[in-house]
């Protein structure tokens, strides 16, 4: 098992090396010169000199990237070309709002979502199945941020239950965060649910089709313990994988939803960065984004086993 | 030289066969229904020039965010501008946008993806690089890259295909790795076809059925992924109405005027939806295996 683990670890290695390596080309590959290109159209030679002097790009490329990856490996992120402040820093005065909603919208989504997946598979092809369905095919149709205005618009303009839009932290007090996150939570929720209850349903009926089910309704268990005891921890392998891929659909949602509700987290600060042409912070967030995604999903690599015990390493 | 019968289909042939219903096959209300309102919304933005009461980017001072009435069937923007008219029309180059993507990223991704799955010197170096792009979310990636290629047309196709490719060749290699196991790929090799002649006359076909099903949701994604690109502020430019950019419009209006962001949204929605469940229906129809797994 530990072995399995360390390999696990190790193997994510070349991956964010190849995902630093396409940062670090991502702009240094843009036709033209990549210091006018983050200067923009009204820059003057001064500025133009001081990007190039702060991103190294008057060194050969080699020894850019050299210099780069060392200041990663020691944790320095670079500066922001915008506010001069270190990367690092403004990343960590903007982690908070967002791991609260992230959390949030997790619990919420793997709560309604499984359940819904269950019941879906074992009330199959009735009006219970369709609706489910339904749902889950219209949480891929609708845009993030159309569900964000659509649930404003109800909750927060039309019944004035919450405030439209803004932040508080839960050290503020617990009401005043709840009722600023619900909606976002609710509006990232919408997809990663339709993703989750999609493939419960998928994985339960599959299981619910074997032998030992059969056998342990024939023996009296309870409905209820049938379905999530010995069901449920059967089909809960690819479930887990989708909660784990389907963190990517959750990152790119959180940027989205940030801008609808007005959350200074760090989805508003990449698409402000990205905006500003900001390069040290895009690049910073695109490798934490990259390696917050490959961390999820090598956590749940190693859930397997504690789900299902047959899976050993 | 003798070839074996079951490579002599021609692309089209293959093509075809895959539009006729297998035996025994029925298609419910839902995929016609879904094929009528894309038909609808597809025809609606080809012809919206010869119809739309408005020029979409006549701008009226004299007529800023009128309510619905006869005169303007949806209201007016900020602008004065006739919301029924851009609606229309925007749906011209978001429709645009999903296919071009759609055609792109299969075409680079099936390039890809052959030479990943008939090479395996080159097949660890490619996946290698495939999972690292993967692991990148996909709006990120597009928005950095429209950032930095300027907001045209080209550079958001582009920005959407990128983090598309990927998936694309993850398909075509695992049909291409069972595919070359096959006697008749076997057979080929033996009697020493040339490798292009294998690829292309052997492999490429066994491509076609699942690249058809994954094309159709790359178009969808690809028309979302365009709506939020334009709304984030970095689509393609804002004299162009699409529906993301009407919607982007419309956010610093919002309570007064939540048509500019619920009307693009609704067509947009709709006609995801219809491509979405299309795509499902030639799944179960092209892979039956999928469709008991799915119920």
């Amino acid at each position: 098992m530990f072995v399995y683990i360390l390999k696990r670890v190790l193997a994510t290695i070349p991956v964010m090396v190849i995902v630093a390596i396409f940062v670090f080309l991502l702009l240094r590959l843009t036709p033209g010169d990549p210091a006018a290109i983050l200067a923009g159209d009204a820059a003057t030679p001064a500025q133009l000199e001081r990007i190039r002097d702060s991103l190294g790009l008057n060194d050969p490329l080699l020894t850019q990237f050299m210099t780069w990856m060392g200041q990663l490996a020691r944790g320095d992120l670079g500066t922001s070309l915008l506010s001069n402040t270190s990367v690092a820093g403004m990343v960590g005065a903007r982690l908070g709002p967002t791991i609260n909603i992230a959390l949030m919208t997790i619990v919420i989504s793997v709560l309604l979502a499984v359940p819904m997946g269950v019941i879906a598979a074992w009330r199959h092809r009735t009006w219970v199945d369709f609706l489910v369905m339904s749902f889950s095919v219209l949480g891929f149709s609708v845009p993030v941020f159309v569900i964000g205005y659509i649930l404003i618009q109800i909750f927060a303009i039309d019944l004035r239950w919450v405030p439209v839009q803004g932040y508080k932290a839960p050290s503020e007090g617990f009401g005043a965060f709840f009722s600023r996150a619900i909606l976002p939570s609710l509006t990232l929720a919408t997809i990663y649910i339709a993703l989750i209850a999609r493939m419960t349903r998928a994985s339960m009926l599959e299981v619910l089709g074997e032998d030992y089910i059969r056998t342990a309704r024939a023996k009296g268990v309870r409905e209820n313990v049938v379905l999530f005891r010995h069901a449920l921890r059967n089909a809960a392998v690819p479930i887990l994988t989708i909660i784990g891929t389907g963190f990517a659909l959750l990152i790119s949602g959180v940027v989205v939803t940030e801008s609808v509700f007005n959350i200074p987290g760090i989805g508003r600060l990449t698409v402000d960065a990205i905006l500003a042409r900001d390069y040290p912070v895009i690049q910073a967030m695109i490798l934490l984004t990259a390696g917050i995604y490959v961390m999820v999903n090598l956590l749940v690599d190693i859930s397997y086993s504690f789900f299902d015990p047959r899976i050993r390493y | 030289m003798a070839e074996t019968p079951q490579s002599r289909h021609s692309a089209f042939q293959v093509l075809t066969g895959l539009f006729s219903l297998p035996a025994g096959a029925r298609v419910g209300i839902g995929p016609i229904l879904a094929a009528v309102i894309l038909v609808i919304i597809v025809m609606a933005a080809l012809l919206a020039p010869y119809y739309v009461p408005y020029d979409p980017l006549a701008m009226n001072a004299m007529a800023r965010l009128k309510p619905p009435s006869p005169e303007f069937l949806l209201g007016t923007d900020p602008y004065g501008r006739d919301i029924f008219s851009r609606v229309m029309t925007g749906g011209r180059v978001s429709l645009l946008i999903g296919i071009g993507a759609a055609a792109v990223s299969v075409a680079v991704g099936l390039i890809i993806g052959l030479v990943a799955g008939y090479f395996r010197t080159a097949d660890s170096i490619i996946m290698r690089i495939m999972d690292s792009l993967m692991a990148i979310p996909a709006i990120l990636l597009a928005i950095a890259l429209v950032a930095l290629n300027g907001p045209s047309l080209g550079s958001v196709i582009v920005a959407i295909t990128i983090p598309e490719v990927p998936r694309v060749v993850r398909l075509v290699r695992s049909v291409v790795l069972s595919a070359r196991e096959e006697p008749y790929v076997e057979a080929a090799i033996a009697l020493g076809s040339s490798m292009p002649k294998i690829l292309m006359q052997h492999l490429m076909p066994n491509t076609f059925a699942p690249l058809i099903v994954q094309g159709t949701y790359i178009c969808a994604s690809a028309i979302l992924i365009e709506a939020i690109l334009s709304f984030l502020g970095a689509g393609v430019s804002t004299e162009i109405p699409t529906w993301g950019n009407i919607m982007a419009e419309g956010r610093s209006y919002f309570q007064i005027k939540p048509g500019l962001i619920f009307w693009p949204g609704l067509m947009l929605s709709l006609c995801i939806l219809a491509i979405n469940l299309l795509g499902d229906t030639a799944r179960d129809l092209l892979d039956p295996r999928m469709k008991k797994r799915e119920g």
